[in-house]
């Protein structure tokens, strides 16, 4: 079975924001790109699915600038097959515009799986994955944090409000993952060898005119400074006068 | 012409979000125009008509025997399709677990874009403008939506509801729509509760969340307790996630939930920045933490410096003892 796992790379979690110029984009200065932590659940879990078949092929497939190959090296080097690099040199508008060229270029795939992370620790859209597979046509789970392969079913666990839903998906399908879901490998010596050699296509998109228009890109109004109430068990009776009378939450 | 929302349900009844979202059209309303409609997916009327004391003009009632659980492809179609028969500017969906899987869907089908999670709306030049969170909270942005309908998903606890109006019932009318219920799709088969009707943490009130501090596992019912006395919920740190002290669903930062309670205690946190991304915007922070130079001070309206092991059992004692 062939399985596609869509991976973004977005700044890494410790990026402290700063607004560019044009006050609606992240000023790129000094932010360390690293795969969307959530696609490395993905990632994880495509492998594993094919190495309990011992059959198939993953592929993955990234949008973005000419950067993105370094995360798809990545993703080689975890063990992916080969990688398709949908390139455009303008950032992606919105999810529904990377939701469309990722349709297109798995359209021709024959995917029996589908994966992607639960969302983009840039945007946090949780968008792209279940957009994806309306336009496919296909069953989607989100959030998957637990998944079993049962002949051409499988069987996922999702999280919702103090507790879990059990759902049982014909494939082919389209799974977000999140946390919690595996533990994803490290990639070895011999998986960054081997990556070296593998192929990364690159074919040119067109994302066309956006679906929504951001405006703006602003900070969160500063917190107003707090302060210590005292030091040990003797300050437990002044937080609580505090949080009674001036936060007046208890 | 009309603002469509969803009714989120559970156990045939509705959820607190959907006063929410009914709330927040109700004041779209008085700007766009157009009546409030709600668009109920479910599998027997749960007395709808009283959605129009939250302020609902008109409910359509999707019914499908499918519609006992939540369904993924059928309420997407049963939505896409009311956008349509009432000509919606606006379709509000609260951002739960089913909202945020349902929206994405509603807007691939209807061809537009949309707004997740979002934390504002404003009307007010004419034009739907929605703010919401990147970055974990590190940052807003604020869109527009250059085509009809916008999609958005509100996040819990962020809208208020409209206050009451006793008496007011929404006419409930019967919504025929089409979808091949036949077609592969995914099927919820069972749902099972952590614990019964405890609050999720991202709806909840107060929250109480516990960090390497604690040292051990069995150390957490210190957290429990004081949780239980301030009637919270209990979150953790990645930190102790990983460990696999605490289960991943009370995870609160990046890459857990990101929470906005009226009161998050943080308790053995330090405060990293991928914690603080998820719990910054609540609005009163307590930290103890026997390290005065911990980054948690620096976001905490109030901060105990102490050994939590002291600090914890006092303070619960004197929440306690208010009851
Ligand atoms: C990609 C990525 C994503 C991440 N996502 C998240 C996330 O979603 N959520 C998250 O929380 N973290 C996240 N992290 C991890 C984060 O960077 C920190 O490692 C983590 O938050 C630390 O947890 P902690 O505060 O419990 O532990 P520590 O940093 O070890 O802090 C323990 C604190 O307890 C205090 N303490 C110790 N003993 C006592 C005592 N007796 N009494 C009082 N105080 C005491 C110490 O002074 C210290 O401040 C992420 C990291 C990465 C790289
Ligand atoms: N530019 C992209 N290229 C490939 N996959 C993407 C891209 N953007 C988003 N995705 C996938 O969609 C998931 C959700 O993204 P989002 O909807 O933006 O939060 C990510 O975890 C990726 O798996």
């Amino acid at each position: 079975m062939l399985q596609v796992v869509c991976v973004k790379q977005v700044p890494d979690s410790d990026t402290r924001v700063k607004v560019a110029a044009d006050g609606r984009t992240l000023d790129p200065n000094g932010v360390t790109l690293v795969l969307n932590p959530y696609d490395e659940f993905a990632v994880e879990q495509s492998l594993r699915v094919k190495e309990a078949l011992a059959a198939g092929e993953v592929v993955a497939v990234s949008l973005g600038n000419a950067g993105v190959q370094t995360t798809l090296r990545n993703v080689l080097a975890l063990g992916a097959d080969r990688a398709i690099h949908l390139k455009s040199d303008t950032p992606a508008p919105d999810a529904l515009a990377v939701a469309k060229a990722l349709a297109e270029a798995i359209k021709g795939l024959d995917a029996g799986l589908v994966w992607l992370g639960k969302s983009a620790i840039d945007d946090d859209g949780a968008q792209v994955g279940p957009m994806l597979a309306t336009l496919l046509g296909r069953p989607c789970v989100t959030n998957v944090c637990k998944f079993e392969l049962a002949g051409n079913v499988a069987k996922v666990e999702r999280e919702i409000e103090g507790g879990r839903e059990q759902l049982e998906v014909p494939l082919p399908a389209v799974f977000t993952t999140d946390k919690g879901l595996n533990e994803p490998r490290f990639a070895s010596l011999k998986g960054i060898m081997a990556a070296k050699k593998k192929s990364i296509e690159e074919r040119p998109v067109d994302l066309g005119a956006p679906n929504v228009e951001r405006l703006a890109l602003e900070l969160p109004p500063p917190r107003a400074a707090g302060r210590i109430v005292g030091e040990g068990a003797g300050a437990v009776a002044e937080l609580v006068r505090a949080l009674r009378e001036e936060a007046k939450v208890l | 012409m009309s603002i469509l929302v969803y009714a989120e349900l559970r156990d045939g009844a509705v959820r607190p979000v959907t006063r929410e979202a009914l709330g927040e059209a109700k004041r779209l309303a008085a700007t766009l125009g157009g009546p409030v409609t709600v668009v109920a997916c479910a599998a027997a009327d749960a007395s709808f008509a009283a959605l129009g004391e939250a302020g609902a003009d008109k409910v359509l009632f999707a019914q499908h025997a499918a519609f006992a659980r939540y369904d993924s492809a059928g309420h997407a179609a049963a939505v896409a399709a009311a956008a349509k028969a009432v000509g919606a500017k606006a379709v509000l969906i609260p951002a739960s677990a089913a909202g945020k899987d349902l929206a994405p869907r509603v807007a691939a089908l209807l061809g537009v874009g949309m707004a997740g999670d979002c934390t504002a709306l404003d009307a007010s030049g004419g034009k739907l403008v929605a703010t919401r969170p990147v970055m974990a909270g590190k940052a807003y942005e604020k869109l527009a939506f250059p085509l009809s309908p916008a999609v958005v998903t509100l996040r819990p606890k962020n809208f208020a509801a409209a206050a009451p109006e006793a008496g007011k019932a929404a006419a409930v009318e019967a919504f025929a729509f089409t979808w091949d219920a036949a077609a592969p799709r995914a099927v919820v088969t069972g749902v099972s509760g952590e614990s019964g009707g405890k609050v999720d943490l991202t709806e909840a009130e107060i929250i109480v969340s516990g960090g390497r501090g604690l040292k051990a596992p069995e150390h957490f019912a210190l957290i429990e307790n004081l949780a239980a006395a301030l009637g919270a919920t209990v979150g953790a740190s990645r930190a102790v996630v990983d460990a696999g002290w605490r289960p991943h669903g009370e995870q609160v930062g990046q890459t857990g939930k990101t929470v906005s309670p009226k009161l998050y205690v943080a308790v053995g946190i330090s405060g990293a920045i991928q914690h603080l991304a998820g719990m910054s915007s609540s609005r009163c922070i307590v930290a103890i933490n026997k390290d005065p130079e911990a980054p948690i001070f620096k976001v905490a309206d109030y901060g105990v410096v102490g050994d939590l092991f002291e600090v914890v059992p006092a303070l619960t004692d004197a929440i306690q003892k208010l009851h």
